[in-house]
Formats: C-alpha cells, structure tokens, sequence
C-alpha cells in the first residue's frame, strides 16, 4: 500500500517537469506565421523559389517587403473570414441579441466558486483519492476488536477487519462498521459545559486542580469515579495510581451488557477471578445455553470465524468434521440461525436441561428435576449428553452472557467433566479490570451516595441514569453529589445532572489501549484530530492526577513501556504494536481451574429450586443498538433485527402460543405480521411499563424477551424517543431474567412497529435449499432441493455468451455459515454512502439497504424448527431483467459481467425495480441523503457517488474496489488476482459467508465454490443466470435424537427445507 | 331563427334505428347545434357552471398536487419497493383506455360506413383528445422528475453518442402516446374546419368572427375544399386505424414484457385493447347522456346511438371477461407456482381479494343487463352501468399493476401498497381538468358535426339509404 501510494506522485513531478523543460521552445514555433512574408502560402512560395540557403540578420530584413508591412498593418491576417457586408442596423441587433442570448446560456450552469489549495509540502505517503490504513482498536464493552480504518485524506470513512488481530482475523461486527458514523455523529458534544453554560477543557482541569488539594489531604475520601467495564492498561495503571495516592477513593464499574454474570460464574466454579474463552476450531459438538456466542461478547468475532471454519461445507474436507450446535434457549438471536438443533424452553427450564445433561455427564449431582426425566425433555438430554460425551474433550459447553452465576458454575462443571478445558475451553487471568462483583459495584455506589459518602464523583463514558434499573433513583442521589462530572459522547441524560460535562472523543480520534477478549494488548491510535475537541477517559484520569500537560499518547506509551521486557527496543516495539495494531505475545496467561464441586452442587441446587413461572421475562442487549449507547446511530438504528426484522423500535417478543394465551391470538394470522402492534401493560412486580407486543415464531413459550437499550430520553436527533425503555420494569436484584411476578395485560391502541420483513414463510419456494448433513454426505448431487436445476434446452438463447475473457465477477454466499449479524449490511451501508431512510419511510416499505438478509421460519406442522438467514445483494444476472426494461439505458451490463448502474442517466421510471425478480433495487423516493449536515460529509466513501432524489440504486459488488485494484493491477500490467478485491460484505462478515473474485479463475474461492454441488442460483426457473448463487444450508442434525423424538419421521426430511 | 321541430313529424319513425330524428333540415341542424355555441351565457344551464366549478377546484388540487410532487419527489406517493409503479401507471392506462372509443368511433367506423357515428363522433374525439391530455401528463410525472424524462426519452443525436434503450417498452410508449395524441389531434382539427367556418358565417360579433375565422382557416366550402377535405380525412382515418389498435398494445407491453407473474402473459394485447374500448365507451355514454338531454340533442343522438354504444360495450366487455378466464387458463397451464399463485390464489384470496372482486363485479356482472333492451333504451340504466364500467376498469389496472407487483418471487420483500391523498389529489386533479375541457369543448365548439349531420338528411344524400 505505501509503496503503491508513493508512485503517482513521482510521475506528476515528471509530467511538470517535461512540461516546463518544453515551454523554452514554444515562442519559435509561434513566431514561424510571423516571420511568413504575406500569407502562409506566399511565405512558402516565396521560400521555396529561393535558391540556396539564404540567411537574414533580422526578421525586419527578411521581412522588409511592402506585403509584410500592409500585413502588419492590417487587422485581421488574409486568412481570416472578414465580414464586409454593410453593417445595417437589422443585422446588427440580430447579432447582438443572439449574442446576448448566447452569452446567457452559457450561464446556464455555474458553477460556486471553489478554491484548491495544494500542499505546500505533500505530507509523507498522502495521495490525494489514495486511502490510508492504519491499525488501530474499537473498543465495545471495555475489549478490543482489532479493527484496520480506511482513511481518505486524513478523514477516517471505512472499518476493516484486522487479520492479524486475534480479535477479528479480518471479520468485523455491525458496531465497528458504524462507528464511522458515531464519529461524524452531529449531535455528539461538542463543547465543555459547567452547570450548563459553555466551559474550557482549561477551566475544567482547574477546577479539578483545585479539588485535588481537598481531596488528596483527605486521602480521597468522597471520591468515586464510575466508568464501565474497563480492559484499558492505561486506565488500570492510572487507577492504581491514584489509589496510591488517595487510597480511600472509589473505583465503581458498571456493567450494563451482562458479563459479569459470566465472571461470577467463573469465580463460583474455578473459586478464583479468571476469563473464561473457547476455542471453537477444535471443538466437534458445542452446547449454547441460553447463548449467541457468535454475536455477544468480547469474542464473537472470532467466533464466529472459528465456528464457521468448521461448517464451510463445500470444502469437502471440513464437512467430514463438520461440528455440530445445538441452542438451548430462551431468547432468539443469530445463533439460533445456525444451531443444527434449537430446544426452546423457559429461562429456568433452560437451566434445569443444563442439570440434566450434567447430570448425565455426571458433572453434578443432580437434585430431582420434574418434567427433565421423562417424555421429550428426557430424550433431549440422552442424546446432547451422550453426543457431548462421545466428543469428550472437543466438545463445549457455553452458557450465555445474561444467564445466571450458577447456570455459568454448571457449564464450567460439565466442560470440567468432558475433559475440555485445555482443548476447546480456557481460562487466563482477568483481562478487565479487577472490581470484584461488578454489578453490584453500581448498586453500592448508589448505597454510598444515599448514605452521603460521596462527594466527589466521576461519571466516565457511561450513562447510569438510563441505564439504571427500576427503583433506582439515579438523578435524585446524583443531586445529593457536591461535585459530579461526565465524560460523555453526547448530552444525555445522565450529563442533565453533573455540573461538568466533557465531550467523550471517539476511539477513532483518540490515543489509547485495549485488551482484546484473550487479554492481548492492542493500541488504539487517533486517525484525525478530535473533532469536538474530546477528552478520553484516560485524559480525564490524567487530569485528575494532574498529569494534564501529559498527552495521552505519552500516557500509553508510558504503561507500554512498563510491561516492556527489559532491555527491548522500546521504539521499535512501539511502532510495531502501532502498525500491528497489537502488542505481540501479550495474551493473558493460561490458568489451569479446577472446578469446585462443592460450590457447583449449591449452584446447581439454587438452579433446581428457584421461582419458576408460566410467564418468564429476560432483558438482553439489543442486537442493533447494543445497552443503549448506539441509539443515536441511525444505521443501526435502521438495521433489521435478525430474528424479528423490526428497525427503529423494540418490542416485547413473544412466542405465537403465548401471544395466544396473553389475549393477543389475533396477532398470529397465517404467515404476515401487521405493523400495528397492539400495545400492552408489562408489569414486574411493584413496576410496569407499556410496550408493544410482536410474536417471533419459534420463541419459547411463556419467555417473554426485551430487548434494551431503547426509550432514550435524550440520545440525539437520532436516538431520543425512539423504543421503549426497559429500564421501568427491570429490577434491580435481577437485571437480566425474572422468572416469577411478570404479568402483561393488552391495552387499548396500537404502535406502529416498522419491520422490513412481514411474511414469514418460504411458501414452498425452494429459495434456501437445505439438507442434513447426512444426507449431503450420501448423495451430495442430489441432497436436499438441489437436483432442482433447469434444462438449459429449454432456453431460447443460443447459449453463447459474451466472451468476458478479461474477468467474471460473481460472489457466493454460504447459507450454511451466516447468523444474520448484519455486519455485512451495516458495512455495505458505509462503504456506498447509502442513506438512512427513518422509521416512517421503512413503515412505507422504502428502506434503501444494498443487502438485505432474508429470514424465514421453517419447520412442519407449524412448529419452528428453525430459521434461515438468506443474505441478499444484487444477483449481477447474465440475462439481467432490469437491464431490457430501462428506458433510457441506465442500468447496462459491463465487459466483466456486473450490471452496472449509471446514476445520472436514471430518470427514475422504477421499472428496473418491478421486473427483479429478487426486489434488490432501492429508489430514493426523497431526497434521502443528507447533503447539508458539514460532519456527515467528511466521512462518505469519496469513491462512491452520492446519490440525489429520484435515483434507482442497488448493490455494484463494490465496483468502485474492483476499478481501484483495476488500476493498480493495469500499472503492473498484470491482471486482478485473486484477494486483491473484497467487497465491503465479503471483508465484514464474520463467518466467511460471502466470497468474492473473478470466476475466470479457476483457483479463485469463488469459483471452487461454484464447482460444489451445494451452489445453487436464486430462482434458477427464471432463466435470469444470477453472478451471485449460494451454497445450500446443511444442518449436522442427530439422526438418533430425531428418530426418537418422531419415531414416525416426519420432521426427518429437513431436506426440502424451506417453508411450511 | 327557426325552431327545430323537435319529434314533431316523427311520430311513426322508430328512433331505435333512426340516426337522426325526421323533419330535420340544414338550416334546422345548423341552428341548433350552433346555438348551444352562440347562445349567452345566461342561457347555458346552470348545472354546468356546477360541473365547471368542480372541474375548477380540481384542477387547482391537480397543480397543488404536481408542485408537491415535483418539489418532494414520489415519495408522497404510496409507492414502495416491491410496489414501485402505483397510481401513475394505473391512471395513464386508464385514461389512454377512455380515449379508444373516440379514436374507434371517429376512424374506423368511418372506415367501415357506419352512420351512426356521425352525430357522436367529433364529441368522442374530443373525448379521446382530453383523455390523452389526461394521460400523458401521468408517464411524464411518473418519475417526479419529469425534466429528465424530455432530455433522457427522446432520441435526439448528442455528444454522448447515447440513444434511448430501444428494447425498453417504455420507449414504445413514447412513440406510441405522441403519435396518438397527434394524429388525435389533426383529426378531430381537420374535422371541425368545415363546421368552424358555419361558426364563423353565423358570428354574432367581432370576437367570435375573428376567433373562429382563423381556426377556420380560409373555408370558403369550394368543390375544391370539399375534395381536398375528404381526402385528407379518409387518409387520417387509415392512419388512425392501426393506432386504435397499437396504442393499447404497446400500452400492454409495459406489463406483458416484464418476467413478473401476472403481467408476463401473452394475452394482453388483445385483451387491453378491447378493455379500452370497453372504458371508452362507457366513458362517451357517461358523458353523452347528460349531455343530449341538457341540450335537448335527442334527435341527433338518438337511442340507436346509445343502444349501438351499449352493443360494444357488452362486446367488449365480454371480451375482457374472456380475458380474466383465460389469465387462470394461462396460469394453470403453464404449470408455473409463481404464475399460479399470482393469478388463482393471491388475486382471488389475498390481501387485495375485495378490489379483485369488485373488478369481477362492476366488469362481468354490472354489464350482464345489457343483453336486454330495456336496459340499452334506458338512459339512467346506461349511466349507471357505464358508471360502474369505468371504475371497473380502473379496478382492473389496479388488479395487473398492484396486486401483481405486492407479492412476487421472494416472500420476504412482499409488500402492502395503498394510494396516498396525492395519488388521489393528481388523479381526481386530472379527472377534474377533463370535465374542464369537455364541458368547454361542449360549450364553445359545436359538438356535433353539423355538415356530416347534414349528409344523414333525405336533402343531403346523394341516394337513398335505409338502415338495417
């Protein structure tokens, strides 16, 4: 890339430089007509009659004839047209109105008058239109996701994933593909304000200052500061720092995604702090409870690579170990899209059918478990105990973030029993940092504010006062606080209370260091100057410590060099770590625990006997606008939940039987979903709340799910007022499951929820083809829906093709590996500057995302069985339908195959639209795109035009990577290889679902993947020959688990998939 | 100057076959048809004014409407992705169907000497005329920007070396509506030259000479102007006669070329031909009726007039009921699930199951009366009727656009379309300005050919005919 990036300047050097070495010789090739005697003609005459060489002192002499004077005199040259008519007064007007009007329309379009100011001095490896990469780390819940940005004259635009980052490996989730726009975000703070009025970071550390006296002779006493879950070595250091020096301060932390439930459980099991992470490349059969592993949590990324490799089928070789999934669940999410078995049940019974499979693994002494012994229930845990026993050390157990200590006690005891800690299972030492019971440590700040023991308080990069749980009156405690700051990215509704608010800079404009979910150490490096002028949280620290003329750059190093070995080069660390993006060898330590089976067995007994009612609620993350903090990113705000396809809102979810039996039956209509949602009264215990109802088929009955993260008060333009906050009714001693004393009652009137799917099933269309992977092993040609092809005889073409002989882009999407995170869509969204469209216009059914994923319910007899994500982008058709139709040739097929859309030939007809077979065109209806807001301009793809009201527009494949690795490949006169474009889907996803490359290639990804008989095309029967095909969906189901849950075999043929 | 004897000597004429009532003379028709033109203004009925001032407000709402459209863009329309044409679409079929029975009447009638049409054809033409005004004005704001369309649809040679798409059938619709609306246009003017100079012989001031003496364009009724005329008439009515029939194919191809289930059928030339002039003609007796009785036209347009219109209204009708059973023959016999869904299940069974209905209803079983006489020589029977026809036929592009598009290939992008109060302002908007100019056109141009009138009577014919 650098190297790359330093040739073009050298060649526009040269080109100036050949340009101004021929300026000397230019006046005596103008002077040649001069020196002509009369005419050019005569001049040539004139000369060639001359005999001999003849030579003249001067241009006077050679020119001193009577002609050349009269030439001279005269004022046009002979050859000019002259006009001698007579110059009447008629044709005199005619001229000058036409003149006139001639002159007026070159006004026609004028353009502003811009000016361009070139660099003085270029700065080093910056090619104007060239982008930059630099490592550097997203932080999400306190770890790293090792991220590389694309930078565009200094103006980050773009997330990658970073492959060496053990973190990512390339992949990324939505949140780091929209933390783009949180950094341009117009309505983040933008200014120090103290009681309101606008302040100065200056007259803050002052303020500070002076406290700093108080409070250091005090030993810190009243000094709390509240900061979430933290990995940051800078942060730990300069904490224990300051406990140094004022020893009676507090740190609080305050976990509002739930792992440190995850934690607990760890400590309750092991008896001692550690991180618990999985290797899921090694492991054969995997056991979630209650868990999305793939999408939640310190590691999902990973993974979700790791588990993908495993599942990638059409390679031959890893279907042979194809692992298997099974999700025990409560809650819908991705990875109920990929698990190959799914048992829905209540939270509790969850954690009861964790007893029973450890019971049978013998992991613990089971208590009596009613219902777990016999019928179905009974058969479940036979057969997932006896697979996971058969896979002994590479099987795995994870249980959920959100689920209970006990319930993560008992996974860790059944991972214990089968052996596989060491192989699939592993504990380090902590990596965030070490507060001990983190949930509570909110619980007891608020106890230590209420018994006036706090004076001082720091609220640094979160929102307590929304995230707070019912009962906890937050902003009346925070009033009885002397001194109370907030760093935070926007105004919320927690800066409403504290004196001081400082604008959080965003990770992409701020120095600092992070762990990743393995402990390793990844630096975090600014990719333009604060925009608003925001301080870090690490600043603030700083400031507090009185460090404020230290920069934090100079902080981080400074821990780097800390934990340098010694004797290193500490220079050439740095850089490394800078350019890597991480800090080699640095993971944690690997700990070897031993489980304690004493405090196993009283988790396992408080499991087996707590309340348990009909009707359970469990409180989860959203899967767009995480605990709340992305509610102002309108891209996530727009992104379609994975199970329930809903933007903008949340809603309380609920399985089709216990809508039925809660008074909401006439929600469940055959396949559609109204967006009317009837509204209801969510009542748990003292506290209620109204929220709208939506049925998820499939969802366990009698668990009520609610997502977080919505009801803003005050987010931004965005966010505020969008949802309903579940905060009214979560309570505070159980934030994530209430298993007894949740009631809801329907209420008068309906809410508008905007949802981009409403028909749930497939309609027996063959659209996702699916087969168990036994029957795939049996007959691969023939498995599932896949003999479905069409007899090319039947066509009407002649079955030549353009000869394409440069490159034939075409994408393949394995059904089998995606969960539906929306990273490719959320990425896809950035890359091509598309515009959010809000919830009325997505109610309208106009929302303009390039890939969509598709989600239907499949099963028999009405049951869910399972759900299929089915990711899709333009199918880039050889006999594209839209192509013919358009009137005005705005959509054309190019010499690589792509169907190409020319935007400014678009007259918007829309018939394009109407004749895809697969919807994957978007029409800006209205001006959607945002051309005013300054901050929303800086971070658009400069490569990727911006499009304008009545513009039709759809996936490119990213044409705008393929024509940049065109031109660097054409320089190097050579072709595009294979790798070298990856469109903004394939580079985000996380599983490896997507490939790209040039189907020419016999080598390339895609077309092997091609070749396998798994890849199908969308609507084959149309004849319309898509680029874009899929890989079929392949379940590794246990033929014995469901022989014995049908002995009759119905449910057997998973092959035709798709729909009931 | 005389009053027609109305009815008076014709008590014995059986006016179901009679084209024009007995007693009447060319100084008699002249009169009459002239002075609904020359009489003041206190004179016009009221219930005009009435009409005018509806048409008034309406087209104030049909500006409203397209200033908000070209301002906003299409998304003040109920349109979406997968519903991407909607009340644009609907509208200009349906108007461009309502003009065919004027195109029909006026040439191919003449072609094939049907008398009858003489009394009622240059109203029909006017009606097609307004219609395709109508029409035309939907394609253009069809896509909210309608600036781009006039630089982007028509082949002129440019810089970009960029022609138009010529395989889009969009493309057909440019050359099919301008060459409609033009020969449309030529002929009803070249029709009205004759009676244009009798308007100006009888000009009762100044104005009246000067206006008409020049769209007359220097008739004097020479042997030589009569020949000239009827050459040039007889020429317009050829060219005419293939567009009566091309213009709603093209029309269909819009629909019939695209792969979607419900449009992809080869049945729709034919079939929106005859749907036209099925809606056509409904709309002329609509606006006949109340029409001949207002201005006392019972003896020009007689009840063989209407019960002749009623005959191909029931024709074609039928004809397009043909259509509709022959659309689930087709979908069964292909054998294609997304043909067989979007015909046989989604239309009769889906969301949009009651404007499918309706269809069957005002189209199948509103025009079933018809087949008695009673019902064809009752004005308010045929009224009603043609009432209920043309909303059927609204009904039906409604069915082909909208219920075809809102659930095709791919479940997961099906869709719920609904008109919003624009698509309803610019298509009452347009209904409004045609009630504008027809009852103008009915004021201010005489309505009935009054020199073809003047060939029906014994005086004028050059050997005796008798109808049969």
């Amino acid at each position: 890339m650098e190297s790359r990036l330093s040739e073009p300047s050298e060649e526009t050097t040269q080109m100036k430089e050949s340009q101004t070495n021929r300026l000397p010789n230019a006046p005596s090739e103008t002077s040649a007509p001069a020196s002509a005697v009369n005419t050019l003609v005569d001049a040539q005459e004139h000369l060639a009659a001359s005999k001999g060489p003849s030579y003249w002192r001067s241009l006077e002499d050679l020119a001193a004839t009577p002609q050349f004077e009269e030439m001279v005199h005269r004022e046009f040259p002979r050859q000019a047209a002259e006009w001698d008519g007579q110059v009447d007064r008629r044709k005199f007007l005619t001229l000058a109105g036409a003149s006139l009007g001639l002159a007026g329309l070159t006004a026609c379009s004028k353009q502003p008058g811009e000016k361009i100011i070139p660099y003085v001095r270029q700065p080093e490896e910056l090619v104007p239109g060239k982008p930059l990469f630099f490592a550097t780390s997203m932080p999400l819940d306190g770890y790293a996701r090792g991220v590389l940005a694309e930078s565009h004259m200094g103006r980050p635009t773009k997330l990658e994933g970073n492959p060496e980052h053990p973190a990512s490996l390339g992949g990324t989730d939505l949140y780091a593909q929209a933390s783009v726009l949180g950094l341009y975000d117009p309505d983040r703070s933008q200014v120090v304000t103290h009681l309101g009025k606008i302040a100065t970071w200056s007259a803050f550390v002052d303020a500070l200052a002076a406290r700093r006296g108080t409070l250091e002779a005090l030993g810190g006493e009243g000094l709390r500061i509240l900061t979430g879950t933290t990995t940051s070595p800078t942060v730990i250091r300069l904490m224990a720092q300051l406990a140094e020096k004022m020893p009676q301060a507090r740190w609080h932390q305050m976990d509002t995604t739930g792992h440190s439930n995850r934690r607990a459980g760890t400590e309750m099991a092991l008896g001692v702090d550690a991180e618990t992470h999985y290797d899921f490349t090694q492991a054969d059969v995997v056991l979630a409870l209650d868990s999305d592993f793939l999408n939640h949590g310190p590691g999902a990324v990973r993974y979700s690579k790791d588990f993908s490799s495993r599942r990638q089928v059409a390679d031959p070789s890893v279907a042979e170990g194809m692992s298997r999934l099974y999700s025990v669940e409560s809650a819908m999410n991705g990875l109920s899209t990929v698990a190959d078995h799914r048992l829905a049940l209540r939270p509790t019974e969850v954690a009861k059918m964790a007893l029973a499979i450890a019971s049978r693994l013998g992991a613990v002494d089971s208590p009596a478990l009613g219902g777990f012994d016999e019928g179905d229930m009974a058969i479940w845990a036979d057969e997932i105990a006896a697979d996971l026993r058969q896979a002994g050390g590479r099987a795995v157990v994870v249980a959920g973030d959100q689920t209970s200590p006990e319930l993560h006690a008992v996974a860790h005891a059944i991972n214990a029993a089968l052996g596989s800690v060491g192989t699939t299972v592993f504990y380090t030492e902590p990596v965030a940092a070490p507060v001990v019971g983190q949930e509570g440590s909110f619980a007891q700040l608020l106890a230590d504010i209420a018994s006036d023991q706090v004076e001082t308080l720091l609220i640094l990069g979160v929102n307590p006062v929304y995230a707070a749980a019912a009962g906890q009156d937050v902003p009346a405690l925070l009033s009885k606080v002397k001194l109370r700051v907030h760093l935070g990215t926007h105004q919320d509704e927690t800066s409403e209370h504290c004196h001081w608010h400082i604008p959080e800079s965003h990770f992409l404009e701020s120095w600092g260091d992070l762990r990743a979910f393995d402990g390793t150490v990844s630096i975090c490096q600014p990719l333009i100057q604060p925009l608003y002028g925001g301080k870090s949280v690490i600043e603030v620290l700083g400031a507090l410590l009185g460090l404020a003329t230290t920069t934090a750059e100079d902080l981080v190093r400074e821990t780097l060099q800390g934990a340098a070995p010694t004797g290193a080069d500490f220079e050439r660390l740095w850089r490394r770590s800078l350019h890597d993006g991480q800090v080699a060898d640095s993971a944690a330590t690997v700990l070897t625990g031993a489980v304690n089976g004493e405090a196993v067995a009283t988790a396992a007994q408080s499991l087996a006997s707590g309340p348990a009612a009909d009707i359970q609620l469990s409180f989860r993350p959203d899967s767009r606008v995480f605990d709340g903090r992305f509610a102002n990113n309108a891209w996530l705000q727009e992104c379609p939940d994975t199970i329930t396809k809903l933007t903008w809102d949340n809603a309380l979810l609920m399985s089709p039987a216990t809508a039925e039996t809660l008074g909401f039956g006439d929600l469940v209509v055959g396949n559609d979903q109204r967006s009317d949602a009837p509204m209801a009264r969510l009542t748990v215990g003292e506290c209620s709340m109204e929220v709208p109802v939506w049925v998820v088929p499939g969802q366990a009955d009698g668990s009520l799910v609610l997502p977080l993260g919505y009801g803003r008060r005050r987010a931004g333009g965005i966010g505020t007022g969008q949802g309903f906050d579940a905060g009214q009714v979560r309570p505070a001693e159980s934030l994530w499951q209430v298993t007894d004393g949740v009631s809801v009652e329907r209420l008068e009137g309906t809410y508008q929820l905007a949802s981009t799917q409403d028909h749930h099933s497939m309609e027996d269309r063959h659209l996702v083809r699916a087969a168990s992977l036994e029957a795939y092993r049996k007959d691969p040609e023939h498995a599932g829906a896949q003999h479905l092809h069409v007899d090319p005889s039947l066509s009407m073409m002649d079955g030549t093709d353009y000869p394409y002989d440069k490159h034939r882009w075409g994408m393949s999407i394995d059904l089998t590996s995606c969960t539906g995170c929306n990273a490719c869509l959320v990425a896809c969204q950035s890359e091509n500057n598309i515009p959010v469209v809000g919830k009325d216009e997505v109610l309208n059914g106009r929302e303009m995302h390039w890939i969509r994923i598709d989600r239907y319910f499949g099963g028999h007899s009405g049951q869910v069985e399972e759900i299929v994500n089915q990711p899709v982008p333009c199918m880039q058709c050889e006999q594209a339908p839209c192509e013919v139709v358009c009137p005005v040739a705005a959509t054309v097929h190019s010499d690589e195959g792509l169907n190409d859309m020319v935007y400014n030939r678009c007259v918007g007809t829309r018939y394009c639209s109407n004749n895809c077979p697969y919807k994957v065109r978007r029409f800006n209806f209205f001006l959607y795109q945002d051309f005013e807001t300054p901050s929303l301009q800086l971070g658009r793809n400069p490569d990727v035009t911006v499009r304008s009201r009545g513009v039709m527009e759809k996936c490119t494949y990213c044409v705008q990577r393929i024509s940049s690795a065109r031109i660097t490949a054409k320089r190097e006169n050579r072709k595009i290889r294979e790798g070298e474009v990856v469109t903004a889907c394939q580079g985000a996803c996380p599983s490896d679902a997507i490939a790209f490359g040039d189907l020419n290639d016999a080598e390339s990804q895609v077309a092997k993947r091609k070749a396998s008989p798994l890849d199908y095309s969308l609507l084959v029967e149309l004849g319309n020959r898509p680029r874009t095909t899929y890989l079929g969906r392949i379940r590794n189901t246990n033929p014995s688990l469901l022989q014995k849950l049908d002995p009759a075999g119905v449910s057997h043929q998973t092959d035709h998939s798709g729909g009931h | 100057m005389a009053t027609p004897q109305t009815r008076s000597s014709g008590a014995d004429v059986d006016m179901d076959k009679a084209v024009i009532a007995p007693g009447h003379t060319s100084a008699t028709i002249t009169a009459k048809v002239s002075e609904v033109v020359y009489s003041p203004i206190s004179n016009t009925p009221k219930w005009i004014f009435g009409i005018w001032a509806i048409g008034f407000v309406l087209v104030m709402l049909l500006q409203v409407s397209i200033a908000k459209l070209l301002f906003e863009g299409t998304g003040i329309w109920g349109l979406n992705v997968p519903v991407a044409w909607g009340f644009a679409i609907i509208n200009l079929v349906w108007w461009i169907g309502i003009g065919h029975a004027g195109t029909l009447i006026s040439a191919i009638l003449l072609l094939l000497n049907q008398q009858w049409r003489t009394s009622i054809n240059r109203f029909a033409e006017a009606m097609t005329l307004f219609a395709v005004a109508c029409a035309v004005m939907f394609p253009l704001l069809h896509t909210g920007r309608p600036w781009l369309a006039a630089y982007w649809l028509l082949p002129y040679p440019n810089t970009m070396g960029m022609w138009p798409n010529f395989r889009s059938p969009l493309i057909w619709d440019v050359f099919a509506i301008s060459t409609y609306g033009t020969v449309s246009l030529l002929f009803w003017f070249t029709g009205l030259v004759p009676d244009l100079a009798t308007m100006r012989d009888r000009a009762k001031n100044k104005t009246q000479k000067v206006l008409f003496g020049m769209l007359s364009l220097g008739w004097r009724g020479s042997a030589r102007h009569w020949h000239n005329y009827e050459k040039a008439y007889l020429l317009l009515a050829g060219l005419s006669t293939p567009l009566v029939l091309s213009v709603h194919s093209v029309i269909s191809f819009d629909f019939s070329v695209s792969q979607l289930p419900g449009w992809h059928a080869t049945i729709f030339p034919p079939y929106f031909v005859a749907g036209a002039v099925f809606a056509g003609f409904a709309m002329v007796l609509l606006l006949t009726i109340p029409v001949r009785s207002a201005f006392h036209l019972e003896d020009y347009i007689t009840s063989r007039h209407l019960q002749n219109m009623a005959n191909l209204m029931l024709v074609t009708g039928m004809i397009v009921s043909y259509g509709y059973a022959m659309e689930f023959f087709f979908a069964f016999y292909s054998g294609n699930p997304f043909e067989i869904f979007a015909i046989a299940e989604n239309r009769p069974a889906g969301p949009y199951k009651y404007q499918w209905m309706s269809l069957i209803l005002c189209n199948f079983l509103a025009i079933q009366p018809l087949w008695f006489k009673r019902v064809r020589t009752s004005t308010t029977w045929l009224w009603i009727i043609s009432f209920i026809v043309s909303i059927g036929m609204w009904l039906e592009r409604f069915v082909i656009v909208v219920i075809s598009l809102h659930r095709d290939f791919l479940p997961s992008s099906w869709d719920m379309y609904s008109g919003s109060k624009w698509d309803w302002g610019l298509y009452l908007g347009t209904i409004g300005f045609f009630l504008c100019l027809m009852f103008l056109f009915v004021r201010f141009v005489p309505m009935i050919a009054m020199f073809e009138m003047k060939l029906l009577i014994p005086e004028g014919k050059v050997e005796e005919e008798h109808d049969g």
